[in-house]
């Protein structure tokens, strides 16, 4: 018997290691294959293609990259300001609508709940939505329609009402008896007790700024303005150019590395999240096991 | 209206707190509702909203006629339903494993690794997408020359795309979703746990009679809940991988992708809203109907 149940636990965790182990690979692969691919010479992408392993290992690459920062020194510049502003902004309007939502003694807060959840359920699609944006509000090309229209969601004001609604009422009764206005109340009681909500929303709207390029896409035109994703975007589908000192000081039949250069702006786009990963998936798993399942 | 008045008098602050989020829901949300105008007139520019000639339902019969709308939805909905069920039991598998292994430093660095697609944009997926399948100089195309056999041309055939979406798709939601059913493993009590060992269960019968069953609930409403979107397309990842190669449309259109190539690319805004209408339309009625359904069943787990 006991021998029995030592074979089948075995078995379990020889088949539970190496399918959890494919499945990382899986998951790793990609970013091996762009990392390989940007230390790759252009001549031998060009010759052979692609390859897990460069057999040149080449710094070119990144010399290109570098060697004429401005460009992508100015996506950053976008793409972090838009970023902190936008999530500042956002969780500074998200969390007051989720403490008025959450305060059980405001008559209107089952109405005005349902208002903002009915976005949800149904929408004017999205040419309605973007010629709002462009005709009526004039925002073409303007840094308001990167900033403004993805700041406040339906389902981040929800969870952040879910949350609050776990501090106890007793602490805003006593600080109105204690003649506390309704902002003071939100500032300096329930904001400071609602740090694992905030932090949860603060890093879903800020993973969704960092990594939007649909807005740049459909609003921006100036090539200056583009933020970080986008310009991406545009380098990988050839549409954009990099800058680098290598095209500009030589004549114009000259052919910059093109299929490295790609894989390395990549690398320099995306490196900043991998960095900032340990920490971004630590609160991010504390945060969805305490309120995303159901709040 | 006066009790609202005076209800208004009473909680000025509480009104002016939520006032910023109100405008901006009845801005960018309620006011592009009358523009489903849109998708009863032949749109022009100078016209606008109430200028150009109207034309009733000529957009939806046109999208009708020419099949258009049936093959969307037939691509919106069984790419859903690949998403789903495939993302789904193999974020369960991932759970039940990691919840069962013993060793710490794997479950947490393999945890890590299976979440990281989560955070990065469907930019980089496209990059990925390119380095791998592209026909002069992609991975797969290296290797196959390097073998010696005939390189594959990707971009000329449609059937690898599904399943390139579809694995894409699957990658990026897997450590999220094993996030979720994890927590739910984690809160069955230990107790069911340890009665079944001493009364001789082993690590399959275990997971067969007490893991399983209790994830069923989580499953049926994750399953549910993603239903009601099933008209919803993945914009960013069709077009990040697909992108504007028409020879690729016959089996990677999707709704979402088709409106906005109205806008953005053939300027036909009356059918590119028609087709956006019908989307909100019918996906309105699904949710409605998935809500009845879990009210009728489960009534803690409506959504309203």
């Amino acid at each position: 018997m006991k021998i029995r149940t030592e074979r089948s636990t075995l078995l379990f965790n020889i088949v539970g290691y190496v399918v959890i182990s494919i499945l990382s690979l899986l998951c790793l692969l990609p970013f091996w294959l762009i990392i390989s691919g940007s230390f790759s010479s252009e001549a031998e992408i060009v010759r052979d293609g692609f390859k897990i392993f460069p057999s040149e290992f080449t710094f070119s690459a990144y010399q290109s990259v570098f060697s004429n920062p401005q460009q992508i020194f100015k996506a950053y510049l976008v793409s972090i300001s838009l970023t902190a502003v936008g999530t500042l902004l956002g969780l500074f309007f998200i969390s007051m609508a989720g403490y008025v939502l959450s305060r059980k003694d405001f008559k209107y807060r089952n109405s005005l709940a349902f208002f903002i959840y009915f976005t949800t359920l149904f929408s004017g699609g999205m040419i309605p939505w973007y010629i709002l944006i462009v005709k009526y509000l004039d925002w073409k090309d303007s840094y308001l329609a990167l900033l403004v229209p993805m700041m406040i969601g339906a389902w981040n004001i929800i969870l952040m009402k879910n949350f609050m609604k776990s501090i106890p009422e007793s602490i805003v009764e006593s600080a109105k008896i204690d003649g506390a206005g309704e902002f003071t109340i939100y500032s300096k009681l329930v904001l400071p007790l609602s740090t694992p909500g905030l932090a949860t929303i603060g890093l879903f709207l800020g993973l969704a700024y960092w990594n939007d390029w649909f807005s740049a896409n459909i609003f921006i035109t100036t090539e200056a303005k583009y933020p970080l994703q986008f310009l991406l975007y545009k380098i990988l589908a050839s549409a954009a150019v990099l800058k680098t000192s290598v095209a500009a000081n030589l004549s114009a039949d000259f052919k910059p590395p093109t299929e490295s250069l790609k894989m390395a702006v990549a690398i320099v786009v995306t490196g900043p999240i991998i960095f900032l990963y340990p920490f971004l998936q630590r609160y991010f798993v504390k945060g969805l096991t305490i309120g995303a399942v159901k709040g | 209206m006066s009790g609202f008045i005076a209800e208004l008098r009473k909680n000025k602050i509480l009104f002016l707190m939520i006032a910023p989020v109100l405008v901006f829901f009845v801005v960018f949300s309620y006011f592009p509702m009358v523009g489903v105008y849109y998708a009863f007139t032949n749109y022009n520019f100078d016209g606008g909203l109430f200028g150009s000639p109207f034309v009733g339902m000529q957009n939806f019969k046109f999208l009708y006629e020419s099949g258009a709308l049936f093959s969307l939805t037939k691509n919106t909905v069984l790419y859903n339903l690949a998403f789903i069920f495939i993302g789904n039991l193999l974020q369960i598998v991932c759970a039940i494993f990691l919840s069962e292994l013993t060793g710490k430093w794997f479950k947490k660095t393999t945890q890590s690794i299976m979440f990281l697609p989560f955070f990065i944009s469907f930019v980089l997926v496209g990059a990925f997408v390119f380095n791998l399948f592209n026909t002069e100089t992609g991975v797969i195309n290296a290797l196959l020359k390097q073998l010696g056999m005939h390189t594959y041309d990707f971009y000329m055939n449609t059937e690898p795309w599904k399943y390139i979406i579809v694995f894409f798709n699957v990658w990026k939601g897997l450590g999220y979703g094993t996030v979720i059913y994890l927590a739910a493993i984690m809160s069955i009590s230990d107790e069911y746990h340890e009665a079944a060992k001493i009364d001789g269960a082993n690590i399959f019968h275990r997971i067969r009679y007490i893991t399983i069953p209790m994830l069923v609930p989580t499953f049926i409403l994750l399953i549910l809940l993603s239903l009601g979107g099933i008209l919803k397309g993945q914009f960013d990842l069709f077009y990040q991988i697909i992108g504007s190669n028409g020879m690729l449309y016959e089996t990677t259109d999707i709704i979402d992708t088709y409106v906005y190539r109205s806008l953005a690319v053939n300027f036909d805004i009356g059918m590119g809203t028609a087709a956006g209408l019908y989307q909100s339309f019918f996906g309105f009625v699904l949710i409605m109907s998935v809500n009845w359904i879990i009210k009728k069943t489960r009534e803690d787990y409506a959504l309203f």
